[in-house]
């Protein structure tokens, strides 16, 4: 009685659990499906089956352009953010730091800034100090988000490593720089490739910051903002939309499975 | 004068040895600085603006309260300011009442590739967050994905116009965006609890729905709490979602931060938009957090 009771429940959770994922999938799936319409308006019934919106997205004049920007912000911030993350991550976890709450306090503020207040935060100082807005000024606050999301990744990785690996390597003469290439760094390793992904992914599908802070030129959500008021180039940009989503994916995926690998089911690992 | 150098450096060395958290220190420096030169004094500079108001030419300017009074004197933008503080609750409860079964089922019910689970309902998060609002725009649109695939199957004749470019529309969106930032939290709390305490309570005869509301869920408020918390802050300066979905009805601060900064071109007005809007969530949040703590002393 009892028992089947409790499959009767967990049959019910499992069902709104589905339903829930469809909620949470159904409008990313929405774009590549539509991408594929042959009609220029995204209804139903739907019309038939083209890959002219995606030769069209790809000849977008703007677009490679676009695509490079945002290249050569990520690229640069997802270098720096890990490093930064990196060398707080490993002096919260090694040394006994006083204020390291207060310290971890202050690298979760961006976090949970609305990023809108952030950007006219850092606008008002890049025009108070004279720094003309370029896809420069777009990195620093990127930067400044990505930090914190690699800082934490990081620590999750560095907080379950046994300290005392270190401390052999010391024992056995290492000197602390080749300790940390030879014995930290293949051990934080999967975190570092985690946190440069995701960072990546971050900087690279940035809009709020990046729309208040670039100057001339335009990254690529900038680019997909301005394409947003033409109807007529809706489908094309529902096939640059589903590009963007299929390669971030992907990158999540490979993140994730690195960031989590070999520690499955314990929870400090979650976030 | 090298032996004065070689004193200083051998004085450092030593200094170095004997505390080793200054190390740590230097470590986490850039990171601290980092966040001094484009988290803090940004701030400040934001405040300082915000009691800027021009005087005439152009370089000149004057301090005074003029920009807060002016937003106080305009119910427009008071009520914008409730309005934003009204939908980020009810997206916050929303959010986490949609995401608490889910992180339940995933804590409780499944025992092989709790990996894959989480993943799976994580990875949406990290897709452009532009996209992800624009979609729903397509979905909830007048000749959109539902309005149109009603008058397909001839369910409908005209298309529902009551369902974008309001507030609903905004809370059922931002409640899609931000899920991950509920099921997360909830999801570890749910985790850490000792399963043996749930099952005393059924030994001690309390049936599932008691021990339910008598042992996971007030051990699993942290994570509730939050979640509440993450949804609700960032949510209250969302600009994209009302801009794409809200239509007139539903905009936000946002909104009005924005435009002080675009249209309007008046930046100190903007600034004092801004630090009204994150002293008012702060508030918010205050309440919220002393509200919960006098329940939880009622309880126990």
């Amino acid at each position: 009685m009892s028992k089947s009771s409790l499959n009767s429940s967990s049959g019910w959770l499992r069902s709104y659990t589905v339903i829930y994922l469809v909620f949470i999938y159904l409008p990313i799936l929405f774009l590549p499906l539509f991408s594929f319409n042959d009609g220029i308006y995204v209804a139903f019934p739907m019309s038939g089956f083209t890959l002219n919106w995606w030769a069209e997205m790809v000849n977008q004049p703007g677009m490679h352009k676009a695509l490079w920007n945002s290249f050569s912000v990520a690229v640069p911030v997802c270098l720096i953010s890990t490093t930064l993350g990196m060398m707080g991550a490993k002096a919260l976890t090694t040394y006994k730091l006083y204020g390291a709450r207060a310290l971890t306090g202050l690298f979760t503020l961006p976090l949970v800034t609305p990023f809108l207040i952030l950007g006219i935060a850092l606008l008002i100082s890049f025009d108070n100090y004279g720094i003309d807005l370029s896809l420069f000024t777009v990195g620093v606050g990127h930067v400044l988000i990505c930090v914190p999301f690699s800082l934490f990744v990081l620590l999750s990785r560095m907080e379950s490593f046994d300290r005392s690996l270190e401390e052999v390597a010391l024992d056995l003469g290492e000197t602390p720089w080749m300790m940390f290439w030879r014995v930290t760094f293949p051990i934080a390793m999967p975190g570092i490739v985690a946190s440069l992904l995701l960072t990546f992914t971050i900087s690279f599908d940035e809009f709020l910051l990046a729309f208040f802070l670039t100057g001339d030129a335009s990254t690529l959500p900038i680019f997909i903002w301005s394409q947003l008021r033409f109807p007529g180039k809706l489908p094309a940009v529902l096939a640059l939309g589903s590009a963007i989503l299929i390669v971030t994916v992907f990158i999540v995926i490979v993140a994730e499975l690195m960031r989590r690998k070999g520690s499955a089911n314990s929870t400090e690992n979650v976030i | 004068m090298k032996s004065s150098t070689d004193k200083t450096s051998l004085s450092a060395m030593s200094l170095w040895r004997r505390y080793p958290a200054l190390k740590g220190y230097a470590l986490a420096s850039p990171a601290i600085l980092l966040m001094i030169v484009a988290l803090v004094s940004p701030f400040l500079l934001l405040a300082g603006t915000s009691f800027k108001i021009e005087t005439g030419s152009s370089d000149e300017w004057m301090l005074s309260l003029a920009n807060y009074e002016f937003f106080f004197e305009k119910s427009h933008y008071v009520n914008t300011l409730v309005r934003s503080i009204f939908i980020s609750t009810l997206v916050a409860l929303v959010t986490v009442l949609l995401a608490y079964p889910a992180a339940y089922f995933i804590a409780f019910h499944v025992h092989e590739n709790k990996m894959l689970w989480l993943i799976m309902i994580t990875l949406p998060f990290w897709t452009s967050y532009l996209l992800r609002v624009f979609s729903w725009k397509l979905i909830l649109g007048y000749n959109g994905f539902i309005n149109s695939g009603l008058m397909w199957l001839d369910l409908i004749k005209q298309p529902l116009d009551f369902i974008l470019y309001n507030t609903n529309a905004v809370i059922l969106t931002l409640a899609h965006a931000w899920a991950a930032f509920a099921i997360l939290p909830i999801y570890v709390s749910l985790q850490k609890i000792d399963k043996s305490l749930i099952e005393a309570a059924h030994d001690l005869g309390e049936n599932k729905i008691y021990s339910f509301l008598r042992v996971t869920l007030p051990l699993s408020m942290p994570g509730v709490v939050a979640a509440l918390l993450l949804v609700f802050i960032p949510t209250v300066g969302d600009y994209v979602t009302p801009k794409l979905v809200g239509g007139p009805k539903g905009l936000m601060i946002g909104n009005l931060i924005q435009s002080a900064f675009g249209r309007l071109d008046n930046w100190p007005l903007g600034a004092a938009i801004s630090i009204i809007s994150m002293i008012t969530v702060t508030f918010a949040v205050c309440l919220f957090l002393l509200g919960i703590n006098r329940v939880r002393k009622v309880l126990i």
